[in-house]
């Protein structure tokens, strides 16, 4: 009898990576979310190396060649100050992206604390946090967001810590929803008639199964936390110029756009093709992980 | 008019109905072929899944658009074929030449409509008059299965399943059609409710005279309500005869294995006779005969395309099988 | 009914209790002396200790916030803003309508376009219908509404001079702002309607309605979208605060003197009352939006009807028993 338990643990291993696998098959089949992971990793990789392939420094002022439109020398033109574009908007992806992505994963992980807390202990401890994130939630997200940066102030990590405030209620809601479903699910109950303990199940079961829609969530809070974050420095918060985040770059332009359109026309096709990235991947790995279309 | 005379009310021949998944494709309906007379009413017998639905949904021709499709067969109301005219002339026949029961009542109703205006939505599409001529038909169709009219303006949330099941027979029969589909109208009800329900449309046929194929795997409802029963397994008939033929010579092994598996209540038996194995998977079909891997008196030939035909047996009715011999010697 | 509104209404009143508790704490703690804000630099010492007398910024924070609440939700004064001197209540109640318009105008835009895209979406599922909609939707999420404002101005009112690019006006002034914010909620509601139609119309009650002889086209718009339009409904409420918040920056683009343009430019100067007002504001519109949208949703679908007239029911029982 132990050999037959044994082969099953086994077997669940397998299983597990099996299941892996076949989301990343699954995955690999959906053409437009492949085309969104590589646009998003391709950028990555250009934001980040930006020192070593920009073509000139991002606050390089040059007076002879300013409000140049797009040419060789150029790709995507000057500013107003003679600088190059294509080079701050290099730079300016490492802001932007990196907001996007510290903002979610600070909300996740706080948003994965009070949501499991609420899901788990439930009665009162519940309630008080549902009522504290009713009244977060009572203000519209952007509002929320600039009141929290006026308060901290302008700047990179304030901005990441006032879009992650107004990312947490969200995020922990969602958990709680998956870990009440799943609480009382079936299997959590054969878990517990095997004997299994708490933190097994929380483990190998709870967290794993609430997982899926949190990865997807994540995805396309990176996406929604990226706009948020060019809204605020396009609106004066967030991160301030000269920095070249790509909010501020439009801000910074929109008097130009009579004359120079392309200063505004670059920095903001970045922010879409990121976003636009972002949420096909989000699309596809939302398809590869919802069981309802496993065949 | 003598042509009308030799024509049947509805002929079925060779009807095919396939599903289609990206994967795969799936045989729901094999060359069904049968006939039914006006007044009367057949009974489709079969287990789930072997095409009983797939078949009323035809004649209505409201199959899924995307995923299904009929690759051959006709469909003669009164002669004229129902899957060769226009879709506009077809929508005056559903619901007024032909409505249908459906299986489960508790989805069959739209849920944020009242259940009296579901009622002369079908009145109004397919009869002439103003709004009040049809609440009030909706009305006398409410109290025609038993509901009283004052529960018009309720949403069917507010019925029970019973009740649910009696406004779709209200819809169903409210402009008095010449064929009614009844599919399996009574599986999903509790049983007490199965037997007023069936009562009510067998008398309700009985008073306007509608032809009916009534679809179920009870052998006790075919008894009571039909005149005509046809076998299916596995998107064919295997047997087809009158009621009187299926059920004093069942031919069939497969037929003899329905009646072996209802219990006989003056002998004490231990364990329900049931038909060994399950039905086949409709995207795989054995070859041959389909029944023959669950067969007693399968030869090597059943499995062979083409092997098995129809017979017509002493009595008279159809059987699709080549073992009719052995089998009415009662051998095994 | 009647009963359900009154309970949610009420239980609107501490949420927005502790938004202003939040809202004014949050903006006690602001970096910054509000009397060297108000009175500029170069003030001298003596007068900066009068103003903040004055202005009661010497008592402890309770008393402050005691007297911030009763100002507000008893007296309903809302304060005077530290820069320009003026009446908050005037300047909300001359902004709040514009912002208020602006926002249904790019709400009902939204759906408008949206709804009708997920309806051909999902009837042409895996179509060519299908995959337009959905990209159009998918370049909804994706373009930011600032950037498409700016886009809009430069076609629209610098290339092509049709339309106004900023201020307010008449009718022609919020079509660009509304343009702009829409995309969001054109992409939220293709995608909503999208997947509830192709949960409907795999209905058996569909099949009922075709059975009936129908047109497809009124099995399409009455019964399928009918049922459809209950998850659709659910969204709006989301969707028209996403909208207030949005104006926060296509005011600012736009030049329009609303409810954004007033926050945005109290956060900027630090004019901190403005900023509590407007927020407050703002989360009582927004609420009262949700419950709108929570009526809506008990007229669309009768069965949510009963349940919320059994649950006043059942507070009326319990009541009894106690």
């Amino acid at each position: 009898m132990p050999e037959t338990m044994l082969e099953n643990v086994k077997n669940e291993k397998i299983k597990k990576s099996s299941e892996f696998l076949r989301i990343l098959k699954q995955l690999s089949y959906n053409k437009l979310a492949m085309f969104g992971l590589i646009l998003f990793a391709l950028e990555l990789i250009l934001c980040f190396s930006a020192p070593l392939i920009a073509p000139y420094h991002y606050n390089k002022l040059d007076v002879t060649a300013m409000n140049l439109a797009p040419n060789a020398q150029h790709w995507f033109g000057t500013d107003e100050l003679g600088r190059d574009i294509l080079s701050r908007i290099l730079y300016g992806g490492r802001y932007s992206i990196s907001m996007g992505v510290c903002a979610i994963a600070i909300a996740m992980m706080m948003g994965m604390l009070l949501g499991s807390v609420a899901g788990y202990f439930g009665g009162w401890v519940d309630n008080i946090l549902m009522r504290f994130l009713d009244i977060v939630q009572s203000m519209p997200g952007m509002l929320l967001t600039i009141v929290i940066s006026a308060v901290l102030g302008a700047g990179f990590v304030n901005t990441i810590l006032a879009l992650s405030v107004n990312a947490i209620p969200h995020q922990a809601r969602m958990l709680r929803a998956q870990i009440l479903k799943i609480r009382n699910s079936e299997y959590i109950e054969a878990a517990q008639s095997i004997n299994c303990s708490r933190a097994e199940i929380i483990v190998s079961h709870l967290i794993p199964n609430a997982m899926s829609p949190m990865i997807v969530q994540a995805t396309m809070g990176v996406a929604n936390q990226i706009l948020m974050a060019s809204s605020l420095s396009f609106i004066g918060l967030g991160v301030q110029p000269p920095a070249p985040e790509w909010g501020a770059m439009l801000s910074g332009s929109r008097q130009y756009i009579r004359d120079y359109p392309y200063m505004v026309i670059f920095p903001g096709l970045a922010i879409a093709v990121t976003i636009l990235a972002l949420n096909l991947f989000g699309d596809g790995l939302r398809d590869a992980l919802d069981p309802r279309l496993k065949r | 008019m003598s042509e009308t005379k030799n024509t049947p009310f509805l002929e079925v021949k060779d009807l095919r109905v396939e599903y289609f998944t990206k994967e795969q494709v799936v045989h729901a309906v094999n060359g069904v072929s049968f006939t039914l007379e006006k007044g009367t009413t057949l009974g489709l017998v079969g287990e789930t899944g072997a095409g009983k639905t797939s078949i009323c949904k035809s004649i209505l021709r409201i199959l899924p658009d995307v995923g299904a499709r009929i690759p051959s067969g006709e469909i003669r109301l009164e002669g004229q074929d129902l899957l060769k005219i226009s879709e506009k002339e077809m929508r005056a026949v559903r619901g007024q030449k032909i409505a249908m029961i459906f299986q489960d009542p508790m989805t069959a109703l739209n849920p944020v409509q009242r259940v009296g205006d579901q009622i002369a939505e079908v009145v109004s599409l397919h009869m002439k008059g103003t709004k009040e001529d049809f609440k009030k038909r909706a009305e006398e169709m409410l109290e025609m299965v038993n509901i009283p009219k004052q529960r018009y303006v309720e949403y069917p949330h507010q019925f029970s399943g019973g009740m649910k099941q009696r406004v779709v027979i209200a819809i169903a029969l409210a402009c008095n059609p010449e064929l009614l589909l009844a599919d399996e109208p009574t599986t999903a009800l509790d049983v007490t409710i199965q037997a007023q329900v069936l009562k009510l449309i067998g008398e309700l046929r009985d008073r306007l005279g509608t032809s009916m194929i009534l679809v179920t795997h009870d052998m006790g409802i075919v008894a009571t309500y039909c005149d005509t029963v046809a076998v299916t397994y596995a998107g064919s008939i295997v047997e087809y005869g009158t009621k009187e033929q299926i059920f004093d010579h069942p031919t069939h092994p497969y037929t003899i294995g329905l009646f072996g598996a209802i219990p006989n209540m003056n002998v004490d038996e231990e364990w329900l006779h049931a038909i060994e194995g399950l039905p086949p998977d409709p995207s795989h079909l054995p070859t041959g005969c389909a029944f023959h891997p669950r067969c007693p008196y399968a030869t090597e030939d059943c499995a062979k395309e083409g092997f098995v035909k129809p017979v017509t047996t002493p009595d008279g009715h159809t059987c699709v099988c080549c073992h009719i011999d052995e089998v009415l010697k009662g051998e095994k | 009914m009647g009963k359900y509104i009154l309970r949610r209404l009420l239980w609107m009143i501490p949420i927005i209790l502790a938004v202003a508790v939040i809202v004014f704490t949050l903006m006690t703690f602001c970096p910054g002396d509000p009397a060297q804000i108000i009175s500029g630099s170069g003030t001298s010492e003596e007068d900066l200790a009068i103003i903040r007398e004055s202005l009661g910024l010497n008592d402890p924070y309770l008393v402050r916030l005691g007297r911030f609440l009763s100002n507000t939700f008893i007296h309903f004064d809302l304060g005077t803003s530290w820069m320009t001197g003026k009446s908050i209540n005037d300047s909300i109640a001359e902004r709040l309508p514009r912002t208020f318009v602006l926002s249904i105008i790019t709400l009902l835009l939204s759906m408008i376009i949206g709804i009708p895209l997920g309806i051909i979406a999902a009837v042409n599922q895996g179509g060519i219908g299908d995959n337009i909609s959905m990209f159009v939707a998918l370049l909804g999420i994706s373009i930011p509404s600032f950037w498409l404002a700016l886009l809009l101005i430069l076609l629209f009112s610098v290339r092509l001079g049709w339309l106004p690019a900023m201020g307010i006006g008449g009718i022609k002034y919020y079509i660009l702002p509304a343009l702009a914010g829409c995309t969001g909620g054109i992409a939220g509601y293709a995608r909503q309607t999208r997947s509830a139609m192709l949960d409907v119309i795999r209905s058996d009650y569909i099949t009922t309605a075709r059975s009936k002889g129908m047109p497809e086209f009124t099995v399409i718009t009455k019964h399928a979208l009918q049922n459809a339009l209950i998850p659709i409904i659910t969204i709006t409420g989301t969707r028209f605060g996403a909208m207030l918040g949005g104006q926060m920056v296509l005011e600012t683009i736009f030049s329009i003197p609303g409810m954004g343009t007033l926050i945005v430019t109290g956060v900027n100067s630090r004019d901190y009352p403005v900023v509590q007002a407007g927020a407050i504001l703002i989360a009582i519109v927004f609420s009262l939006s949700m419950l709108v949208v929570d009526i809506f949703y008990a007229w669309a679908d009768p069965r949510i009807k009963a349940q919320y007239e059994r649950q006043g029911a059942k507070k009326r029982g319990g009541k009894a028993h106690a």
